[in-house]
């Protein structure tokens, strides 16, 4: 059913999706900020173990409708949403979901690192603690140890552990801040432009660590640059005034573009 | 336009730029010259009262004049004044004697009285004491006034040492109604029971709104109506405040009149405003950021404002609430209200106690007529400004100390 549905609603429903269950599944998602229509009627499914970027211009809802997915805008008092999204088939926004359970198995990371002004230990540390992963010191020295490591920052700071998050490059930082998203072991990890305040050589730091990520988590990045995108995604989503135009395999949607818009816009002639 | 043109609109715009510079520089010299004045004029003034003079005589305690069980309760008043006049044959007439009894202070004999009790074994014996003058011949010592006898006192200088002394008495002392006795004890003690109960109140309730109203609360029209009120609030006159004390606490709930505990209630009413309007300002200037990244990976609300938005603002929230403290501990008008205002000599105990405050103390001194209270009344001016003073650079230390950039 769940296919039959992505096949009607997504114009070109991806090839990978063909052999996989999808993790995260949008069905008929609205998305109003008071009275106006962020994200319009938008389904999608989206696999595990994989790079999604979502692409479109600005303000075309790709970071509204990647909020969505860990409940973000319930903090924004006049979001408004209807529709479903469900996580392993669990419909998310159901009464008996609670946020905060939610939001440890949907890590996310911001689009200007925002580490907690407290030691580096502590910025990894606050989640797994939060949420009762360690028994004891020498376990959470171990999760903190193993997120570092996995977020390609461990031999960096591992003298400096006591110094401030915010002393860190800006490169740096955003790569503690993924640490800190994956010490409290989550499935999915939502990127919002995550390399929009770095320079080159740090987005080419973190492109690399997101194509490690891939094997372990299911990542969905929204991103500015088709590059990036072309870079570090499998599947991408072009999003255009709050529908999605084209969803499908990054290779063919970079190289023959269904829908006009889309072709439009990866050549550059608006956005 | 012209080269010249040009050039000549240049000129002005310099011009006018300078002459801006010229008014901000005389708004402050304008303001440093009134402030120095004030604080000069008022250390002028209060400066003298911070010293008092003794002069030192011999007194015999008479063993048969003191029950060695009780020394507390002989009449050592009367031992002095005796041993006063013998120190002066040449005063014989009944005139010449009130003119020398005149010289000394009531109390002059309080510390005579202390080293007996604390020595019991003096009795018997003739002890050198020192004996406070009274504040007529304090004044004429210290150049301020001519009231006293001229010619009995320097007679009386000429004949025992009598030496100027640093008057902690203005600081251990109650009220009294005797100028060279009268000390601020009872204001200060008055002030720090009014004030604790102030802050104990205030901080948390005014903590705990502004926390409320900026990470919780909904936006609707009922929270602006309740913000517009907060800020409607901190400008209300604050006697108003002192009415509303005297019809609630004083007449609805019957709590003691003069008491630190009502004061301290009306006060707390007093600075919630204020510490509602700084810690808001403080909470809103963290960076929303923080908060998300503590929703992100799974923070509750509540986790995310008390581990990481609140002892982000707490600097500037303790900034808000010392501002607060200073002010309540300059507040008159409405501690006049609740009673606060009547003469208590006794130094307070407790938060139930009848008790004034420094500033009311002020008001009350500079009400009465003699020299040495003029004097007084600057004196206790100077300890609240230099009480105040001290709160603001805490103030301002705090600030530096725990102010982050992110």
């Amino acid at each position: 059913m769940d296919k039959q549905v992505s096949a009607l609603i997504t114009p070109s429903a991806p090839r990978i999706m063909a052999e996989r269950q999808p993790r995260i599944a949008a069905r008929n998602v609205n998305i109003y900020y008071d009275e106006k229509r962020a994200i319009n009627n938008l389904s999608i499914d989206i696999p595990d173990k994989a790079v999604s970027a979502f692409i479109g211009p600005s303000g075309c809802g790709k970071s509204t409708f990647l909020r969505a997915v860990n409940r973000m805008n319930d903090t924004i008092p006049s979001c408004r949403m209807t529709g479903e999204v469900r996580l392993d088939g669990k419909n998310i926004y159901d009464r008996d979901v609670d946020v905060v359970e939610l939001r440890s198995h949907v890590g996310m990371v911001f689009q200007k690192p925002n580490p907690f002004p407290k030691s580096i230990y502590e910025n990894v540390a606050y989640g797994p603690r939060i949420h009762g992963l360690a028994k004891d010191k020498a376990a959470l020295d171990e999760i903190v140890e193993n997120a570092l490591k996995k977020a390609g920052l461990f031999e960096e700071v591992k003298d400096r552990m006591t110094h401030s998050g915010t002393s860190l490059s800006g490169g740096q930082q955003q790569r503690l801040c993924i640490a800190r998203a994956i010490a409290v072991n989550p499935e999915v990890i939502l990127m919002d432009e995550p390399c929009s305040a770095l320079d080159p050589i740090a987005t080419a730091r973190i492109e690399e660590l997101i194509d490690e990520l891939r094997q372990n988590f299911c990542i969905i990045i929204v991103t500015h640059s088709m590059q990036q995108a072309a870079r570090v995604s499998q599947l991408t989503a072009f999003f255009h005034l709050g529908t999605l135009v084209e969803y499908g395999d990054t290779d063919e949607m970079f190289t023959s573009p269904q829908d006009k818009r889309t072709q439009d816009y990866i050549t550059g002639r608006f956005g | 336009m012209t080269d010249t043109t040009y050039k000549q609109r240049l000129a002005k715009r310099y011009a006018a730029e300078s002459r801006f510079k010229a008014y901000g520089a005389i708004a402050l010299i304008l303001t440093s010259a009134f402030l120095l004045y004030l604080l000069v004029d008022i250390a002028r003034k209060g400066w003298p009262a911070f010293f008092e003079h003794r002069a030192t005589i011999d007194v015999t305690l008479d063993a048969a004049q003191i029950d060695v069980a009780n020394p507390g309760a002989a009449d050592y008043s009367g031992m002095v004044k005796e041993s006063w006049r013998a120190q002066f044959p040449d005063f014989t007439s009944r005139g010449d004697k009130k003119k020398l009894n005149l010289l000394l202070s009531q109390a002059a004999s309080d510390d005579l009285r202390q080293q007996v009790i604390a020595n019991p074994a003096l009795i018997g014996q003739t002890v050198k004491t020192e004996v406070l003058l009274s504040d007529e011949a304090d004044l004429y010592l210290k150049g301020q006034s001519q009231e006293a006898d001229k010619a009995v006192l320097e007679k009386v200088m000429a004949m025992v040492p009598v030496e100027r002394h640093v008057s902690w008495r203005l600081l251990t002392n109650g009220d009294s109604r005797e100028p060279e006795l009268a000390g601020l004890r009872g204001a200060i003690m008055g002030s720090l029971f009014t004030v604790l109960v102030a802050l104990l109140l205030g901080l948390p309730i005014g903590v705990a709104a502004a926390v409320y109203l900026e990470q919780f609360a909904p936006k609707n029209r009922w929270t602006d109506f309740l913000e517009v009120n907060i800020n409607n609030l901190a400008a209300v006159p604050s006697i108003i405040f002192g009415l509303f004390g005297l019809a609630m606490f004083l007449n609805l709930f019957g709590m003691p009149r003069s008491a630190p505990v009502v004061g301290g209630l009306v006060l707390a009413l007093l600075v919630l405003p204020t510490i509602i309007i700084a810690s808001r300002a403080a909470l809103k200037a963290v960076p929303p950021s923080i908060k998300e990244a503590a929703l992100g990976v799974g923070a509750s609300d509540q986790q995310a404002v008390f581990h990481h938005v609140l002892p982000l603002a707490l600097p500037g929230v303790l900034t808000g609430a010392i501002l607060g403290l200073a002010r309540a501990f300059g507040e008159t008008a409405p501690l006049l209200m609740i009673g606060m205002v009547a003469f208590i000599a006794d130094v307070p105990k407790g938060f139930t106690d009848a008790a004034t405050v420094l500033p009311v103390q002020i008001y009350l001194w500079s009400d009465l007529p003699e020299l040495t209270f003029q004097s007084k009344t600057a004196a206790a001016i100077m300890v609240l400004i230099a009480i105040l003073f001290s709160l603001n650079a805490v103030a301002i230390y705090l600030r530096k100390k725990f102010e982050r950039r992110w």
